[in-house]
């Protein structure tokens, strides 16, 4: 027991104060910054392992991108990787950075259904579905609960059922055998539900996208709440996008 | 003419070079070699020729830090084959493999059980909804039916217990709904970048294990030698890897005996270590950090002080909470003697890694089979010999130690700045290669065939759990079934690295 209350007081105090002004250690690679410089666009564009970069306008498709960073180093004067870590949003068109700009991303209010905040503002209790997640999503959003992210400080928590839930969290590119387990998943889940893209992998399919063995039927048929890009998504992007997504709005 | 061809690790042939056996002299050479407990199947793998099936089959000998390569050409459509399983269990998994894959027919194979459920399987009637599992008919004997989608936030797999009382009796467990065709997309992505992110994404868990197998082996196929400095990098990633996934375990398991301290320090330490990767790297399971041929990210003499830090930071803490559970009577008492795997099962089926070495095998690619700066390390593996959750438990707190100290020893001289690399070329024509890794699970194998242009003519992937999720299953019997948690996670199996 003596022992315990040591271990507790040696810690010390391991939260991060804020979640939503923590800046991020070393060199993360977070929304990318596009210059005006002119260079071989052709070149730069091939150069991408996923089809995340488009031309003319010249364009990076967080939803696509793997976050390798290849780009930025092929074209350093180009593309800079910047440690803004606040990518989520609830519109697929948001996740497209263009040329020359430098604005944030940010979620499109209009877009947020009403309920959400009416109901899950104070608590969102969530199911996570992994459909080909290659576990480094898992893993940090299992990190989003820990001592050092706390998520739950927000109310906001995994559970084990569906019937607990209040929205589903997936990751991966939704293999065939996953495709049956999460519409039923899904279909368990009271309404009203939201559905969170976590990850590159779940949002186009990443570099998996066009693989025979995946099938993204499910996608089709539902609106997405909230995207949240990374490959894997880092704890402070998935925490920052849902606080933003269930927050009250005024007026 | 010899049955095989020795070859090292990281070593690229010609694949006209292996010999090819008649089927009975291919089973007879390389299940009579299993007798011998130095050696052990690394792969067995087949894919088509235009009117055969070609069978190559790889065992290391870990004393000789050789690794033994035949091959044998058979027709699918006339026969039945005798089976390598019946003589040796641990063929199990690659022969259901090729079961599965390719329609080959068995005759005395204990059980051809489904792997994965491949898109490319032989029989596309058989679908994983409707696997039928198997049954014990009792009316005293009840099943509990775990899966797919688990209770935490994990990857999905069907665990199906049979059940008297509270004891099990029996686990089955059927995979493949991680299944995202991996190796068949490493040949249709002809980018070496694409392959490289492939490669990252294997399992998400172990980036390091599987980039440093796949980086090695497309270096060895281009005749490229990586500098010190990549080496280095590679070297230091799987070690720093290791420590950061074995801490993360041990809050895990502390999670699952209710030890709520255990499992909030074990699981705040692994933060600064993963922490440290984004800051080297920009990402904190380290992806971006190792590519084929190239390093953008020079490990330099200030990251080597930061780390030191880290450790000096680390040590005391992970330490201090150490020695209390080693001392817990109520984290002990869960923990010892639970989910005991034997020696003689452990290898029988083939067993890898830490789940190998504490049953007291000795299968560690560092000492038996080194690449890279493990060459230049006399590496004593750890090993264990009562083959419960504890001694895996031992193993990973043991194994952290020893990492640190390797990294603290490679601290003291960091790599110049490298800057002229020289270009790699493209993968030599005709060729097979293989390359070896000890990831922090156990052996990682990757195997690469190229054709006449030199462009990949298949790619192999063999993650340690492919063996290891049997010893799961055989060490939970007649466990009671609430300790089936502490004993799924003491061996931390990965699912999307079985089903690819």
């Amino acid at each position: 027991m003596i022992g315990n209350i040591k271990i507790l007081m040696h810690q010390g105090k391991q939260y991060i104060p804020d979640v939503t002004t923590a800046e991020v250690p070393g060199i993360f690679r977070g929304r990318p910054e596009i210059s005006e410089e002119p260079v071989d666009s052709l070149a730069l564009a091939d150069l991408c392992p996923t089809d995340a970069i488009s031309i003319n306008p010249l364009q990076i498709d967080l939803g696509k991108c793997v976050f390798c960073g290849e780009c930025a180093f092929a074209f350093p004067g180009k593309i800079k990787f910047t440690s803004d870590y606040k990518i989520a949003t609830n519109q697929r068109e948001r996740l497209i950075v263009k040329e020359g700009e430098q604005n944030t991303i940010i979620l499109n209010p209009d877009l947020v259904r009403e309920e959400i905040a009416k109901y899950f503002s104070g608590s969102l209790k969530l199911r996570q579905v992994s459909a080909g997640g290659d576990n480094s999503c898992e893993l940090e959003l299992n990190a989003c609960g820990n001592v050092n992210f706390d998520m739950g400080r927000f109310g906001i928590e995994f559970v084990a059922s569906p019937r607990h839930a209040d929205g589903i969290v997936i990751t991966g590119p939704i293999t065939e055998s996953m495709a049956e387990p999460l519409q039923i998943c899904y279909d368990a889940i009271p309404h009203p539900k939201i559905i969170i893209l976590a990850g590159t992998d779940a949002i186009s399919g990443g570099i998996f996208a066009g693989s025979p063995a995946i099938n993204r039927n499910f996608l089709n048929n539902y609106k997405i709440d909230l995207y949240v890009p990374g490959n894997p998504i880092h704890p402070l992007t998935f925490i920052n996008g849902v606080l933003e997504l269930i927050r009250k709005r005024k007026g | 003419m010899s049955d095989y061809i020795a070859i090292k690790n990281n070593e690229t042939i010609l694949l006209k070079s292996i010999p090819v056996l008649n089927y009975e002299d291919f089973l007879l050479f390389n299940t009579s070699l299993l007798s011998n407990e130095a050696n052990h199947c690394v792969h067995y793998f087949g894919y088509l020729l235009t009117d055969k099936l070609k069978l190559i089959c790889c065992i290391a000998n870990d004393n000789e830090n050789s690794i033994m390569i035949s091959s044998s050409e058979i027709n699918l459509e006339k026969n039945s084959f005798p089976s390598f399983a019946a003589h040796h269990r641990a063929f199990h998994i690659f022969e259901r493999e090729l079961h599965e894959n390719f329609g080959i027919r068995y005759t005395d194979h204990p059980w051809l059980k489904p792997v994965r459920f491949a898109f490319d399987r032989a029989d596309k009637n058989s679908t994983i909804s409707e696997y039928p599992f198997y049954q014990i008919n009792s009316e005293e004997l009840h099943e509990v039916g775990v899966g797919p989608i688990h209770a935490g936030v994990i990857e999905p797999g069907h665990f199906r217990f049979i059940c008297n009382g509270e004891q099990i009796l029996h686990l089955e467990i059927q995979l493949g709904y991680q299944h995202r065709g991996i190796e068949n997309l490493f040949l249709k992505k002809k980018k070496l970048l694409q392959r490289n992110i492939l490669a990252e994404s294997i399992a998400g868990d172990t980036v390091a294990g599987h980039t440093t197998a796949f980086v090695n082996l497309w270096e060895s196929l281009c005749g490229y030698t990586a500098a010190d400095d990549l080496q280095y990098a590679r070297m230091l990633a799987l070690e720093l890897e290791r420590i950061a996934i074995h801490t993360g375990d041990l809050s895990a398991i502390c999670t699952d005996i209710a030890y709520q301290l255990g499992s909030s320090v074990f699981g705040r330490l692994r933060t600064p270590v993963i922490n440290f990767f984004q800051v080297w790297c920009g990402n904190r399971m380290a992806k971006g950090l190792i590519r084929a041929g190239n390093n953008h990210f020079h490990f330099s003499s200030e990251l080597a002080d930061q780390l030191r830090k880290l450790f000096d930071d680390f040590e005391p803490d992970y330490n201090e909470m150490w020695n209390e559970i080693k001392e817990l009577p109520s984290a002990l008492a869960r923990l010892e003697k639970t989910g005991v795997i034997t020696h003689e099962q452990a290898g029988s089926i083939g067993t890898v890694g830490m789940a190998a070495k504490a049953s007291g095998i000795k299968r560690d690619i560092r000492a038996s089979h080194p690449h890279d700066l493990y060459r230049d390390l006399i590496h004593q593996p750890i090993m264990k010999h009562h083959g419960d959750v504890y001694s895996r438990i031992q193993i990973r707190n043991e194994e952290i130690n020893q990492s640190i100290d390797y990294i603290r020893e490679m601290l003291k001289s960091p790599p110049d700045v490298n800057t002229k690399r020289h270009l790699m070329s493209l993968p030599q024509p005709d060729s097979f290669s293989l390359s070896l890794t000890e990831g922090w699970r156990g052996e990682i194998c990757h195997c690469a065939l190229t054709d006449e242009n030199g462009e990949l003519l298949l790619y192999k992937i063999k993650d340690p759990s492919m063996h290891n999720w049997l010893a799961l299953a055989l060490a939970v019997r007649n466990n009671e079934i609430s300790d089936f948690p502490i004993c799924n996670k003491s061996f931390d199996l990965s699912y999307c690295g079985h089903d690819l």
